[in-house]
């Protein structure tokens, strides 16, 4: 099994811990001039997403953890199963709720988005930093209000629901920052 | 700054010198690591401080001296690390480390652009004071308890007592310090090349400087006793030999020279790259360095 020192510790590298695949986020090299030196790092647990500190004594080694990001296409859900596609060989994948998580409300059929597979199977899902979707459901537009900055629930086709400003109705397309759920701006056609 | 550094050692008597960065020998210390360079078939070593070469010169009669220059260790890369660093290295004839950290003092205020309080504690009073922890007394069992109870994530079971000691001071005490800080009177245990106190068995006349907990200088009342030192040096190489670290070849002219006769002195240490960084108020060693490693 490949292994990694904690000199080759850094960034985005996916180690095993305690059993679970997990992503360094950040490293520190902490040495006391003539003592032992540590590296202080935080690690998010790649099934559960939870951040954790960690401590090892430098020149310690950790199992590598076998993860790949890759781009997929998200295709369809079952009722059970989201299936993706990697777009370059066909080959699908199909991810249980547990790992798509909240993803699921950003993804629309044919839309791209990061599938990170664990042991060739799907752990994680992140959709684009930023998605176009369109309003099904809010309640009928107020023109002559915008100035008032009020806002509104809106459903979107993928299910998610986000404030939107008062003037948009059903049918308008919406850009959302994924991570934080907001609106950010009417698309226009 | 070179130049006020200068300046400072020229107007008191020091004789600026310049010791070999690529030496036969290197330092047995289990935790500093030494590059290896092969020359010719030989194995040489980058130093990881001018040291010993600087002992050699005091022991053959240079008087009190300066130096400033690279020094190199393994492996040290982070926020506050890259593997080759500046040093600016002196020995005092005839002083102990409390004088040599007056003049520290004084270095320091004429580089600062800012008013510099500084203040002392000696090692058993930090833990005390920061952790309430009495270091005499306290099991390994206990202060392995401590390091889990105040560092998250750490699995302290392999630590030995000085480890855990190391740990907490870099992890829980430093990040609280505020100002200049002198830490004196290290434990027996890490004494490295430092004289046993006079007053107090217990513990060896060595000194660290902090700055808001950033580690600046490491300095001594020199041990001048060569069978005491070379019995540090075989007990480093029984404890790098545990640890499956490569063991060094003692410098026998370093022990040669403290044979012959090392007058009293005080020696310390101080890296200049942290230095200008906490000069200037900047929080990573990369911002003060021409190019990284």
């Amino acid at each position: 099994m490949a292994s990694y020192s904690t000199n080759e510790f850094r960034g985005g590298l996916k180690i095993m811990l305690d059993g679970d695949p997990c992503s360094i986020i950040d490293n520190e090299f902490v040495k006391p001039g003539k003592g032992q030196a540590f590296n202080r790092v935080k690690i998010r647990n790649l099934k559960n997403g939870r951040v954790l500190d960690k401590t090892f004594k430098s020149g310690e080694s950790v199992e590598a953890a076998d993860v790949v990001d890759t781009e997929m296409q998200y295709l369809y859900n079952d009722g059970e199963f989201w299936h993706f596609m990697d777009p370059e060989s066909y080959e699908q994948q199909a991810g249980d709720a547990n790992a798509v998580g909240d993803a699921h409300l950003w993804l629309k059929a044919q839309d791209h988005c990061e599938v990170t597979l664990y042991n060739g199977s799907p752990i994680a899902v992140t959709p684009p930093n930023f998605v176009e979707l369109e309003i099904t459901d809010t309640d009928p537009g107020l023109k002559g209000d915008t100035a008032q900055g009020g806002t509104k629930p809106a459903t979107l086709e993928t299910g998610a629901v986000v404030k939107v400003p008062l003037f948009l109705e059903i049918g308008e397309q919406v850009k959302v920052d994924t991570r934080s759920g907001e609106y950010m701006s009417r698309v226009k056609k | 700054m070179y130049r006020q550094i200068r300046a400072f050692f020229n107007t008191r008597g020091y004789l600026e010198v310049d010791t070999p960065v690529l030496m036969p020998a290197t330092s047995t210390d289990v935790h500093i690591g030494s590059l290896e360079v092969s020359c010719a078939l030989r194995r040489l070593f980058l130093q990881t401080s001018p040291e010993y070469a600087m002992k050699r010169l005091l022991a053959a009669g240079s008087g009190s001296i300066f130096q400033i220059g690279h020094a190199f260790r393994q492996d040290e890369q982070g926020r506050l690390h890259n593997p080759e660093f500046s040093l600016l290295e002196w020995y005092r004839e005839g002083y102990d480390y409390q004088q040599l950290m007056d003049e520290m003092e004084l270095l320091i205020i004429s580089l600062s652009l800012r008013q510099c309080n500084f203040s002392r504690i000696t090692y058993r009073q930090l833990f005390r004071q920061s952790l309430g922890l009495v270091i005499d007394d306290i099991s390994l069992t206990q202060l392995r308890t401590e390091c889990s109870r105040r560092i998250p994530g750490c699995e302290p079971q392999d630590l030995d007592f000085d480890q855990c000691l190391d740990l907490l001071l870099a992890m829980v005490i430093a990040p609280e310090m505020r100002g200049y800080q002198f830490v004196c009177d290290y434990p027996l245990s890490q004494a490295a090349l430092a004289r046993v106190s006079g007053n107090d068995a217990s513990v060896a006349e060595r000194f660290e400087l902090f700055f808001d907990g950033v580690e600046l200088a490491n300095g001594f009342s020199e041990l001048t006793d060569a069978s005491q030192q070379r019995a540090r040096f075989e007990s480093d190489n029984l404890v790098r030999a545990q640890k499956g670290l490569p063991q060094h070849d003692i410098d026998e002219f370093l022990l040669a020279a403290l044979d012959h006769g090392l007058e009293d002195c005080a020696g310390v240490a101080l890296g200049l790259d942290r230095l200008l960084m906490v000069l200037l108020n900047l929080d990573s060693i990369d911002q003060v360095l021409t190019f990284r490693a």
